[in-house]
């Protein structure tokens, strides 16, 4: 009996350790330090983290009450991306981060019926966009097929707007990701009279002899990138192997950062990237970054990816949660409020410049706001390039908006499926 | 002559120096296979390790700095110089003949005579392992690795091909290096194993290992020898990898190439290993250009082991295989 007893109270002390203090606001991260990707992984992981720790630090939370941060490791498996979810839907998690187009599509249906909330920031379910549908899936500020657009527009810039005659190819990560922009660029390719073609890589990407071999061959004008992890890279290199002009060489925001250029050193001098956001250590908030969490030894990494593109945008993602917690807080008249109250507060999101300026992060990305037809946000991006001189991503374009002439219909339709599938009558409220 | 006659031509080219980059990885496994009945399934992380290993020589970075840092609240990182390429090449090829050593000492002395699929099992954990200590180690983050390997197109075979068919063949110079490395290394490979002592002991280990001890040949020894080579040629596979992505922890990948290679060429055949390589290089690269585009493409990870599996059907030891028949 006394053994009963003991085992019990050691059981239930575990289980009351192991979970959320009761007044915590618990923010999941579905993260990959490990395996294939861990190397644009990490860097996402650190930012996101770190400003959480940052809030925790200085400002002893989000209006006072403690963030709780967790972290699960996915390896960009999908599988494992789902174990991590069912293992913290129970823990009271607010907005869950997959960081994978793969997990998020799974996690869809699982959070319509679970009422939790995620957040595919700049990945995921392009659809998502329309809150009538997805209620507790939010994809702001820009998707892939805004980036799709964005890109073209871009190249049409470049052409001086016109595109009749013009080869663009689009490679792309043989996976959910990957094939995402495909209906928009031939869509577009319907629109403004371009010849489109598309070009796989298997995952990881570690060998794209044939695929360089083909654009080669086949002499686009253009070649848009859609990778990740080592097949960013290898695709720099081959490209500056066959001598394809960088400049032409366009990738998607999750293709542009330092991890992707500096391998293939000065060949990947003038490669173009999407920008979601700002990058660099120029804003106020790197200060208290330094102060309260790097220099006290609370940096999730080695705070040596401070300020590179990734960590910018894992930073970025977190500010975007705590400041939808802010929203809910102030919507619900709580402090420690719940997955419902957070999904309100993501729908009445409001992101100024004085939202930014306040944060330590003026002129950083641009403001928006959502609502429940919108949960997309904008759907703005900009053009960087990469000098390998300098060693450093600079932006040489101003926000660009993409195609909703395009792009809205794609997404009602998409949507409209998904409602059907799952049995969801749209609408709001 | 037809434009897609030379393409074809030039996707096959490529496909050979492909084969031939395939086949270092496949080395290893043949040499360990061959000496120890051990299919070593840490080959591919060996390689990552070995070159994570160059490259944090090279830069002078300190080893296991994060983890120091973390508990002594130190902020060391560098030891601020450079060591020259072929230095840190000596000083890498120093650590994996110790890891050799260690992984003979705490694994593979524990399993003599256990079944191959223990000893397998035992390369698993390893590769694991290893992975890990590879983090712990040198971080995660990726590194540029240049010890002078020439990369790009190589200008005289596009101006000669230009000249000859009106269209430049493009042949990278870093397949170019790597075929010259693999023909040289194998070449070593073949005197080591015909012409020296060690050599000589290597290969009665390989046909009998209980007649090789009963005539005075160290086990230990030879197995030590064998994962020291294997150790040596995954650094020249993780270097010249590395050389092409920047070494980062997909670079363990690479191994999932060599499976059908070695399935092609037979386990325990080092002219196997590169015969397999280069008809798995020409195929899968062939049937991307003239079939892929029909079918969505990326065909390439599927179609090696396709290749592989037809091949087994009429010869199933593989192309060099030995042919082992087990009386009961």
């Amino acid at each position: 009996m006394k053994l009963k007893l003991k085992l019990t109270s050691i059981v239930l002390g575990a289980v009351m350790a192991t979970g959320p203090a009761l007044a915590d606001l618990v923010l999941p991260m579905l993260s990959y330090r490990t395996g294939a990707y861990a190397v644009n992984g990490i860097p996402f992981a650190d930012g996101y983290n770190d400003y959480l720790t940052l809030m925790n630090e200085r400002d002893g939370g989000i209006g006072g009450v403690k963030i709780d941060i967790r972290e699960c490791e996915t390896g960009y498996n999908t599988e494992k991306g789902v174990e991590c979810y069912e293992s913290l839907k129970g823990t009271g998690a607010l907005i869950f981060s997959p960081l994978s187009t793969g997990i998020t599509y799974q996690l869809i249906p699982k959070a319509t019926v679970d009422g939790t909330n995620i957040h595919s920031m700049g990945y995921g379910r392009t659809s998502a966009k329309n809150g009538k549908v997805f209620r507790n899936v939010f994809n702001y500020p820009a998707n892939y097929w805004d980036g799709a657009s964005i890109a073209v527009k871009h190249i049409m810039d470049q052409e001086g707007g016109d595109l009749k005659g013009k080869k663009i190819t689009l490679l792309y990560h043989n996976s959910g990701y990957g094939k995402e922009p495909i209906r928009t660029l031939q869509e577009l390719a319907k629109k403004h009279g371009f010849e489109y073609k598309g070009i796989a890589v298997d995952h990881p990407g570690q060998e794209q002899k044939s695929q360089w071999l083909q654009i080669r061959q086949q002499r686009p004008d253009y070649v848009l990138m859609w990778g990740w992890g080592v097949m960013n890279q290898v695709a720099i290199q081959e490209a500056a192997n066959v001598r394809f002009p960088m400049d032409k060489f366009i990738g998607i925001w999750w293709s542009a950062s330092e991890n992707d250029t500096v391998p293939a050193g000065a060949g990947a001098h003038g490669y173009k990237g999407l920008a979601l956001h700002g990058s660099g250590m120029g804003y106020p908030m790197y200060a208290d970054m330094q102060k309260y969490v790097v220099d006290a030894g609370k940096a999730a990494g080695a705070g040596d990816q401070v300020g590179t593109v990734l960590y910018s945008r894992g930073m970025y993602n977190a500010f975007l949660a705590v400041e939808a917690i802010k929203t809910a807080q102030k919507l619900a008249g709580v402090g420690d409020v719940n997955a419902a109250q957070v999904r309100d507060g993501m729908e009445a999101l409001n992101i100024t410049e004085e939202t930014m300026a306040a944060a330590g992060l003026p002129g950083f990305a641009p403001p928006f706001s959502v609502s429940c037809e919108n949960h997309g946000g904008p759907g703005l991006g900009m053009v960087s390039q990469w000098d390998a001189d300098a060693q450093k991503w600079s932006l040489i374009t101003g926000l660009i908006a993409s195609d909703m002439d395009v792009i809205q219909p794609l997404i009602d339709a998409d949507s409209a499926a998904f409602a059907a599938e799952a049995g969801i009558t749209p609408g709001c409220g | 002559m037809p434009d897609q006659v030379l393409f074809a031509a030039e996707v096959m080219l490529n496909g050979l120096m492909a084969g031939v980059l395939y086949s270092l990885v496949a080395l290893g496994f043949v040499l360990i296979f061959k000496a120890s009945g051990i299919f070593n399934y840490a080959q591919g992380v060996m390689a990552l390790f070995a070159a994570l290993t160059l490259v944090g020589i090279m830069d002078g970075q300190v080893p296991f700095s994060h983890l120091i840092n973390a508990i002594f609240g130190t902020n060391i990182h560098h030891f601020g110089w450079h060591t020259p390429a072929l230095l840190a090449i000596i000083l890498t090829v120093m650590v994996m003949v110790l890891f050799a050593w260690l992984v003979q000492k705490f694994i593979f002395r524990h399993l003599v005579n256990q079944e191959p699929i223990i000893l397998f099992m035992a390369t698993i954990g390893l590769a694991y392992f290893l992975e890990g200590v590879g983090d712990l180690m040198w971080g995660s983050d990726i590194k540029k690795l240049d010890v002078g390997i020439p990369k790009g197109i190589n200008e005289t075979i596009d101006s000669l091909t230009y000249n000859a068919f009106g269209y430049g063949f493009f042949i990278d110079n870093l397949d170019i290096f790597a075929t010259f490395v693999a023909v040289i290394l194998v070449a070593i490979l073949v005197c080591f194993s015909q012409y020296t002592k060690q050599g000589r002991a290597l290969r009665a280990v390989a046909d009998d290992h209980q007649a090789a001890l009963s005539v005075g040949i160290s086990l230990s020894y030879i197995w030590i020898l064998v994962w020291s080579i294997a150790g040596f040629v995954a650094l020249v596979a993780g270097t010249i990898w590395g050389a092409k992505s920047g070494v980062q922890f997909s670079l363990s990948l690479i191994a999932l190439k060599a499976l059908p290679v070695l399935m092609l060429g037979g386990f325990t055949s080092i002219p196997g290993a590169i015969i397999g390589g280069l008809i798995i290089g020409v195929g899968e690269k062939l049937f991307e250009f003239l079939v892929g585009p029909w079918i969505g493409g990326a065909t390439e990870n599927w179609f090696a082991y396709v290749l592989a599996l037809l091949f087994l059907v009429f010869r199933p030891q593989g192309l060099f295989g030995e042919k082992i028949i087990e009386r009961v």
